[in-house]
């Protein structure tokens, strides 16, 4: 009987694994590449081998004083831009995948729990107040937090916390905070604070620096591995509570693991390049697409689709123009029609089955 | 073993369950029947553990095979891959299934006569052949103790004639303590050592098949006249049957 098993389900099985591996291949050479561009393009432009030197005289050589212009633009403004934009894509990708496969719904993403919003009131109220740096950063993350903790007291009813009601306090917290954002623009001096709010909301990376990288690494980098080391616990979490339960999984306490991540994710993004949609939701359908729904190769392939998606608008976002288009445009105008070729792709498929 | 003891259950000013007890040992099998809205599903939760008890208590392992009637994942996963979600308990937070676990998943499938679906998508699967997967997926939680939630529900007769010997081959093993609902008092004579008869009102009966599924107290179960018949079953050997008298029957 065993071996008669064998013979059925290997054949099925091989090019599956093969697949996979084949489509991993591809998104990091599409990652590598568009990393690469990135560094080479620009105004000043820089040949590819050039630039993979400095990086690697950067690596080898950190403390090394930068006096060539190539050096200074690739190693000082290019390298810690790519790599916010590559930490900040891969973040929302996987905390959109997570949620996405958390609530049953392909069309949640890490907007919906009010994260993103209320971590734009932190932002913006910082920015009226002329508080930038280190405590803009807080005020973002901790903003970010308190909406999250807000959703979670408003959908607990009864003790009991429904993956609808989250839904819908998300929903409700969102347009509250968002609200109170118009108002601080309303309320905010047109001549200094407005613009620097408005242009801080639409998203930019354009202020990247090796600092502010390296303040919102940690949180986008843990974030994301934590997600990461959760994998096939978000397979159990996708299915419905009852099943989630007798796989002995605690559901409740385990999806508000998942938020947090989410939330500490998305603040260290918001907190050094503004709200950024799109991403969190385009991207892990692309990667569902690619590798399929399964959590464990889900997550690392939104990682690097994510990552490398976000690191081409950036480069779009600073090239296409003279002046830096906002990366939130960019991402509405790219991801919006690729996400409506996904749904359509998606339940064509699904009326076809 | 699994069961409930003086359980009550209250929606409201409704009592569901009253005083409930029943136990499964390992090695026996319980069908619950009773009439539509009577709480077979809450008995099922409350066996389960999530129905929280109002008075009394739950028997039960701490992770209990569970086989819902259908999975309601919008998720595409391929079948292996449900199968060795029921590892997850002996996994924890941050564990990841491996090879052994796939090699349970595989004999569980294999058990639930379910392996050629291994590679294929579960939301392409028949109803029929998802709940095999369900099963293999319940097995595979190495449980002693199975619930089937109304398994025979959403089949036609022929895959309710493999599900019954599917339930009976699990139930000649005598490893488990298997508890399933249905409407059909034949389900409980062909598959089950034991019957709980949910009343509709608001007592229980709950004893051997033998004692428990009979004309009048089917009577009482269902409102409906009942006639038991002992037909020769496939093998020769005689076969009991229950059949409602319906309306039609007494006109013919």
């Amino acid at each position: 009987m065993a071996t008669v098993t064998q013979e059925l389900t290997t054949p099925v099985v091989r090019p599956h694994l093969a697949r996979q591996t084949a489509a991993f291949a591809v998104l990091l050479v599409l990652l590598a590449v568009a990393v690469v561009a990135s560094l080479c393009v620009g105004r000043f432009s820089v040949p590819a081998g050039r630039a993979l030197e400095l990086i690697w005289q950067g690596i080898t050589d950190p403390a090394r004083d930068l006096t060539e212009i190539d050096e200074r633009i690739v190693l000082l403004v290019r390298a810690p831009r790519v790599l916010l934009a590559a930490l900040a894509g891969a973040g929302l990708a996987v905390s959109g995948a997570a949620l996405q496969g958390v609530f049953r719904n392909p069309l949640v993403s890490p907007d919906i729990l009010g994260i993103s919003q209320g971590a734009a009131f932190g932002g913006a109220l910082a920015i009226m107040l002329g508080i930038w740096g280190f405590p803009l950063i807080a005020m973002v993350f901790l903003c970010g937090l308190a909406a999250l903790i807000l959703v979670g007291l408003l959908s607990r009813i009864n003790g009991r916390t429904e993956t609808v009601t989250v839904i819908l306090s998300g929903l409700v917290i969102s347009s509250m905070f968002s609200a109170v954002v118009s108002l601080l623009q309303f309320v905010a001096d047109p001549n200094t604070s407005l613009p620097a709010i408005v242009y801080w909301l639409m998203g930019s990376f354009a202020t990247a620096t090796w600092d502010r990288t390296l303040v919102a690494a940690p949180g986008l980098v843990i974030g994301a591995f934590l997600l990461w080391m959760l994998r096939f616990r978000l397979n159990i979490l996708s299915l419905d509570e009852a099943e989630a339960r007798s796989l002995g999984a605690n559901t409740s306490l385990e999806r508000w693991l998942v938020f947090g991540l989410v939330a500490v994710i998305v603040g260290s993004q918001v907190a050094v390049s503004g709200i950024i949609g799109w991403i969190g939701i385009v991207i892990p359908h692309a990667a569902r697409l690619i590798v399929g729904h399964d959590h464990r190769t889900l997550l690392p392939a939104s990682v690097l689709l994510g990552a490398g998606f976000m690191v081409i608008i950036d480069t779009i976002a600073r090239t296409a123009t003279a002046a830096e288009i906002p990366l939130g445009v960019i991402t509405a105008l790219v991801g919006a029609p690729i996400f409506t070729l996904l749904l359509r792709h998606h339940y064509r498929e699904r009326a076809g089955s | 073993m699994i069961g409930l003891t003086e359980a009550v259950v209250r929606f409201g000013p409704r009592t569901i369950l009253d005083r409930l007890s029943f136990v499964v040992p390992v090695g026996r099998t319980l069908a619950i029947l009773g009439p539509n809205g009577r709480g077979k599903t809450t008995t099922l939760k409350a066996v389960l553990g999530f129905q929280r008890l109002d008075a009394g208590s739950r028997t039960a392992p701490d992770i209990v095979g569970y086989v819902p009637q259908t999975a309601s994942s919008n998720q595409r996963y391929r079948a292996i891959d449900v199968v060795v979600m029921g590892r997850a308990a002996h996994l924890g937070l941050f564990g990841q299934p491996g090879p052994d676990d796939f090699d349970i998943a595989h004999a569980a499938l294999e058990r639930a006569g379910a392996s050629r679906f291994a590679g294929h998508f579960f939301d392409r699967l028949s109803g029929g052949e998802r709940q095999m997967v369900l099963l293999a997926r319940a097995l595979a939680t190495g449980s002693a103790a199975l619930v089937f939630d109304e398994p025979a529900a959403a089949l036609d007769l022929h895959n309710q004639e493999r599900l019954l010997t599917l339930l009976n081959g699990l139930r000649a093993l005598r490893d488990k303590a298997i508890v399933f609902t249905t409407h059909d008092p034949n389900h409980a004579l062909a598959a089950a050592d034991d019957a709980l008869l949910m009343m509709p009102d608001g007592q229980s009966l709950f004893g051997p098949v033998m004692e428990t599924i009979t004309p009048g107290h089917l009577e009482r179960l269902y409102g409906v006249p009942m006639r038991i018949v002992d037909l020769p079953g496939p093998g020769g050997d005689p076969q009991r049957a229950v059949l409602p008298a319906f309306a039609g029957i007494r006109a013919a």
